[in-house]
């Protein structure tokens, strides 16, 4: 009697459900949230060993914190840490930009296309992860050095001049570890990321709108930019974000295609933790970076689950 | 605009060929719609009948051929410079605008100025009776109110021609009656000529002055809705509008106003002549409610057949027998129930005569 009853209590599949769940969840908590309360706990404290006592103790039934927040005063004081996050920033917003000018058409296309070539292209837009990412940003590195074939066809052509006037390299000739190389390391790099989501979105259009518009009297161009494009939005919204987000944290890009004055946070962590020997600072380096993140993810998932309500 | 274009022929359809890859969807048709006629395509998938709605459209180009509309030739023309407006099935309503948007978008593109748009916009939501639902995005709507959207989407820039998709189709058979009224009565009020494209007969016969019956991309007949079901032309269309019982025989008796078909289970005797030799193969079409079932042997030679009644479906306002003769033929008879719980009905198994008269046949020749 009583098992009968505590499975009418607790149904079958719930408990299923929530193994499934629960499995991620549990990853995420020990391999993400874990070490990022560490991390946390770090910025808070000061050089050396610290424990946890020393951040929350209890002293006649009182619980005290003693949270040292200077770490969090010295990095909002000096320009660089401001100068390296707008900076992440900039560079990523740059590089969301171009993948979404890239990548748009060619989602657009590639969802158009005949339904039987539609496979090959998307092979051919995940066929750069079979090799390392490591390795392509370092082919990069050649193929935009002195003498790589393509600093050889921008100088050629004189397209360095133009480069120069808009400030993305400092002197003529010279493409490596400039803007310019960042903006195409980086661009390169992620544009199946903005790719893949649009082209989601875009092939599961209902073709008969724009037949509809059609037939309202817009122009194909005028029925692009007042239905595809709105329609499109989400996958606009998803593709920005799997961009944006990885890229203001991006540290290998910049590292090796970057120069001087492309300084990120990715960086500045870096050399807090390592040239500095500061784990404290590098710390509160990260937990900013992580809720500047934070921020737009949350955004990004309210508004899904705005229009996922609208669907229903 | 041509001004010198006949009424009659406000739309014309010359010799329209369509042909996908060696297939002929639409294969040379011809017909000239009157102005303020509304008109339907009659036929199963497949018969072509949307193509040819598309090719008014502009979405499909023929073959060969022409499209005229009110003098003006539309070859050439993108869908989006015709001065005509479509409902799509399912209506194809902007999901991402409201329903003012979405009746707006028309003319917009015309470069409307604004209080204008807002003017017609209004005057549309009026008409389809939907005034305080122009803020709702469309999935907020029942099929009925996004179907009325459809309508006013595509009357608000007062298209010379009116193309309907399947206007009823998304809907229930209930709403679907009622609907069918006020279409034809907001269609009529605007009076815009008016092509629309059905599988549903009933709703072919409702809503429209003439048919067109389509079948594998050609018209099998064109006509008013009574005469297409009292005097079908060939045995597809008699079967293929509504219910028919098909007895083959030939001509024995050709007189000018009557002829006497003999077939296995019993002898026509057809009250008019018939354009055809002694001797002759015809096919006999009888509809179902032309015939009345009685329990006495009547007393007359032609017109009538013994049988046993094998199976009924009551419908409510009528009642359908399905009458085995003889030669194992199945005739089917509509009775209306005209009583309530009658003592003496036909029930299962029981011996029925069935009669009709001299005027209820069609003789069909093909």
């Amino acid at each position: 009697m009583e098992t009968s009853s505590r499975s009418r209590w607790v149904p079958r599949w719930w408990r299923g459900r929530s193994a499934v769940i629960g499995i991620p969840y549990a990853w995420l908590l020990l391999f993400f949230l874990a070490p990022f309360l560490i991390v946390a706990k770090y910025s808070v404290s000061e050089m050396g060993d610290i424990r946890v006592q020393d951040i929350v103790s209890v002293t006649d039934g009182v619980v005290r914190f003693s949270v040292k927040y200077a770490n969090y005063v010295f990095i909002a004081s000096d320009s660089l840490y401001l100068h390296a996050y707008v900076a992440s920033l900039k560079y990523a917003l740059c590089t969301t930009f171009f993948c979404l000018l890239i990548g748009y058409p060619f989602a657009y296309f590639m969802a158009r296309a005949k339904a039987s070539l539609q496979p090959l292209l998307l092979m051919l837009v995940m066929l750069p992860f079979w090799t390392s990412f490591l390795l392509r940003v370092y082919a990069w590195k050649g193929l935009l050095d002195d003498g790589g074939w393509v600093a050889n066809a921008i100088v050629g052509l004189h397209l360095d001049r133009v480069l120069l006037a808009m400030g993305l390299i400092e002197s003529p000739g010279q493409l490596m570890h400039t803007t310019f190389s960042l903006l195409v390391g980086m661009t390169y790099t992620y544009l199946p990321f903005m790719i893949l989501p649009l082209y989601a979105n875009l092939s599961k259009m209902d073709l008969r709108l724009l037949e509809a518009a059609s037939d309202l009297g817009a122009t194909p161009w005028v029925a692009f930019w007042r239905v595809t494009v709105p329609l499109s939005f989400a996958g606009i919204v998803a593709g920005s974000m799997l961009v944006f987000i990885p890229c203001v944290g991006e540290y290998v890009t910049p590292e090796l295609l970057g120069g001087p004055q492309t300084l990120m946070i990715g960086r500045v962590i870096w050399d807090e933790n390592f040239s500095n020997n500061d784990p404290p600072v590098a710390a509160t380096v990260a937990v900013v970076l992580v809720l500047l993140i934070v921020v737009p993810l949350a955004l990004f998932n309210r508004y899904q689950a705005e229009t996922r309500e609208k669907r229903q | 605009m041509n001004t010198s274009a006949d009424n009659a022929k406000f739309l014309q359809i010359q010799s329209v060929v369509k042909d996908f890859d060696g297939y002929k969807a639409v294969n040379n048709v011809s017909l000239d719609i009157a102005q303020g006629e509304i008109f339907a395509l009659l036929g199963s998938s497949g018969c072509g009948k949307t193509t040819l709605l598309r090719m008014l459209a502009g979405f499909e180009t023929p073959t060969s051929g022409r499209i005229v509309l009110n003098g003006q030739d539309l070859a050439g023309i993108p869908p989006y410079d015709r001065p005509l407006n479509m409902m799509f099935q399912s209506y194809a309503l902007f999901p991402h605008l409201t329903v003012w948007d979405n009746i707006a978008f028309g003319l917009r593109r015309d470069k409307l100025p604004k209080d204008q748009v807002a003017v017609r916009v209004e005057a549309m939501l009026k008409l389809v009776q939907l005034g305080k639902f122009g803020k709702r995005k469309p999935h907020q709507l029942s099929g009925g109110q996004q179907q009325r959207v459809a309508l006013a989407r595509s009357l608000a820039k007062q298209p010379q021609l009116l193309l309907l998709d399947e206007p009823l189709g998304a809907l229930d058979k209930k709403l679907r009656e009622e609907t069918q009224i006020e279409l034809v009565n907001i269609i009529e009020a605007v009076g815009v000529t008016c092509v629309m494209v059905t599988h549903d007969q009933e709703e072919a016969m409702t809503m429209t002055s003439r048919i067109a019956v389509m079948s594998e991309g050609r018209f099998l007949q064109v006509g008013s809705p009574a005469e297409i079901y009292e005097t079908p032309a060939t045995r597809f269309v008699a079967d293929f509008i509504g219910n028919v019982n098909l007895m083959d025989g030939t001509v024995s008796v050709d007189e000018p106003d009557h002829v006497v078909i003999d077939c296995a289970d019993c002898r026509h005797y057809v009250g008019h002549g018939i354009t055809g030799t002694l001797g002759m193969p015809v096919t006999v079409a009888l509809r179902p409610e032309k015939i009345t079932l009685q329990r006495d042997k009547p007393d007359c030679e032609f017109n009538t057949v013994a049988g046993t009644i094998q199976e009924l479906s009551y419908f409510g306002a009528s009642t359908v027998y399905r009458v085995k003769l003889a030669s194992g033929t199945v005739l089917a008879v509509s009775m209306a129930n005209i009583e309530r719980q009658r003592s003496d009905a036909f029930t299962w198994g029981d011996l029925v005569w069935a009669t009709w008269s001299p005027q209820a046949h069609v003789v069909l020749t093909q």
